[in-house]
């Protein structure tokens, strides 16, 4: 298969060739990159692409991953409902 | 990459107020203008705030630069040329009253809004649940509707502005920061950045939260204050809720977006003025429970992320859009109170029209001694 074919992103549907296509355009940092396309802003939280648009960035670049600035890291850790973080407190 | 050293205006700040004003200034022709921004484009209160875009205010000045903004979001593919389209939806803020008080101060609103022709009405609360048939009226006394108010993407407005003003020439400089602004016999001669000098005898203060920092660089203190304001979004859905959901009261404003997550924020009354951006458990645990309240279904969402990001605030909630008269080639367009985006695009126009001398689109008068003569009048609608 095309490796342009490839997903990067799981719950926001984004394919390498995209990426590519933002970082070709000019983009150069992860925080820029999820703003404009919003890879990594689904329900995973950039679990799986966050680990690759580094790598990828980093060829572009030619430099190591190490130097790739990493974005804000947001709460909650994992999605929680709102009635659950509402409790019992909720007054009807 | 290599700045400029000498520009016909230097914009601080790349936000959606700094592009729209240095697309509409390139677009009337001139030449060598440049943008510093900090961070990336869109990296403090635009790509920060509620996304929403709202005409129903309660003061002349707001509804006349939302109304016109408006227009504007409607063409904005097209007169921008973008490459990707801005999400805008216009299914309609919902704004709520808990109290007759505060209906007596919508109907105020109602009126000045129809003279600026902004098609919002009052509506019953039985109206409100047709209109979001979700909703939890228990406690409401009514309400009033636009439909043609709503919601568009900040991150890809910005981008539109953006690229559209670098198709003019405008050089647009991220990661680079205005460190002073040099003065010589009261006249503006340079912006010192971490890059290099760039000599200018016109600089716009358009810093967002920032924007005192920037008006200390000329000795101006301007009566604006930082202060954040904290917002979550959910997991994506099937589209549900068309309008906004609005209270001030009550506290609160809660949309779905285009792509389905639900956007959620309100104000905290005892927040301090602070730079802080950082998100707190308080403000999830507290909108948790007003929107479980008032728009139970909503409680089945998961939240996915939460952030901070900082309203400019002015002492009458409303921007100060005008050159100073102390430091002739200072201008300000900032003090937006919250709701900078949706009346950017008008702004934009407003500010090049100033720099260049022109007479102004839009009879406003948001200038500085206001503050002074101490005659404000109040913005009341404000989350």
């Amino acid at each position: 298969m095309d490796e342009n074919d490839i997903i990067i992103c799981r719950c926001e549907d984004i394919s390498l060739a995209e990426l590519r296509e933002v970082i070709e355009a000019g983009y150069t940092t992860i925080d820029e990159i999820k703003r404009v396309i919003r890879l990594g802003m689904g329900p995973c939280r950039g679990g799986t692409c966050l680990q690759l648009i580094d790598r990828i960035l980093a060829e572009y670049q030619g430099t190591g991953r190490a130097e790739i600035q990493q974005p804000t890291n947001r709460p909650p850790v994992e999605g929680i409902k709102l009635k659950e973080i509402a409790g019992d407190a909720v007054e009807k | 990459m290599q700045l400029k050293n000498k520009a016909e205006t230097v914009i601080i700040g790349g936000g959606v107020v700094g592009l729209s004003t240095a697309y509409n200034l390139a677009k009337k022709g001139m030449d060598e203008i440049v943008v510093l921004e900090r961070e990336y484009l869109g990296s403090g209160a635009t790509g920060r705030c509620g996304a929403g875009i709202r005409q129903q205010w309660g003061t002349e000045m707001n509804c006349k630069l939302a109304r016109k903004s408006m227009d504007i979001f409607e063409d904005m593919n097209e007169l921008l040329e973008t490459e990707m389209d801005i999400e805008l939806k216009q299914q309609g803020y919902l704004l709520l009253a808990f109290s007759e008080k505060e209906m007596e101060q919508f109907r105020k609103n109602l009126k000045l809004q129809s003279r600026e022709n902004i098609p919002s009405r009052e509506v019953s609360p039985a109206e409100a649940k047709e209109i979001v048939p979700h909703l939890n009226i228990d406690d409401v006394v009514g309400g009033t509707f636009c439909p043609t108010d709503g919601h568009a993407n900040p991150f890809l407005v910005v981008k539109a502005y953006a690229d559209a003003a670098e198709r003019l020439g405008v050089e647009i400089n991220t990661f680079t920061e205005a460190v002073d602004i040099i003065q010589e016999d009261g006249k503006i001669t340079g912006v010192q950045t971490d890059k290099g000098l760039i000599a200018t005898d016109k600089v716009v203060n358009t810093a967002g939260g920032y924007a005192c920092q920037i008006g200390e660089m000329v000795g101006l203190d301007l009566p604006v204050k930082p202060e954040r304001h904290e917002i979550l979004v959910t997991e994506k859905v099937e589209p549900y809720q068309g309008p906004m959901v609005m209270s001030f009261s009550y506290n609160i404003y809660c949309q779905q977006t285009p792509k389905g997550p639900f956007l959620m924020g309100f104000g905290d009354p005892d927040e301090p003025a602070s730079f802080n951006r950082k998100s707190s458990w308080h403000f999830l645990e507290e909108m948790a429970k007003k929107t479980y309240n008032l728009l139970p279904p909503l409680g089945d969402l998961r939240v996915v992320r939460q952030w901070a990001g900082l309203y400019n605030i002015t002492p009458d909630r409303q921007p100060i859009i005008t050159e100073s008269k102390e430091i002739p080639g200072f201008y300000m367009a900032a003090g937006f109170s919250g709701h900078g985006f949706m009346i950017a695009p008008m702004t934009g126009i407003l500010m090049s029209e100033m720099i260049l001398g022109e007479e102004l689109t839009l009879d406003i008068n948001l200038d500085l001694e206001r503050f002074e003569q101490g005659n404000l009048i109040l913005e009341p609608s404000v989350v």
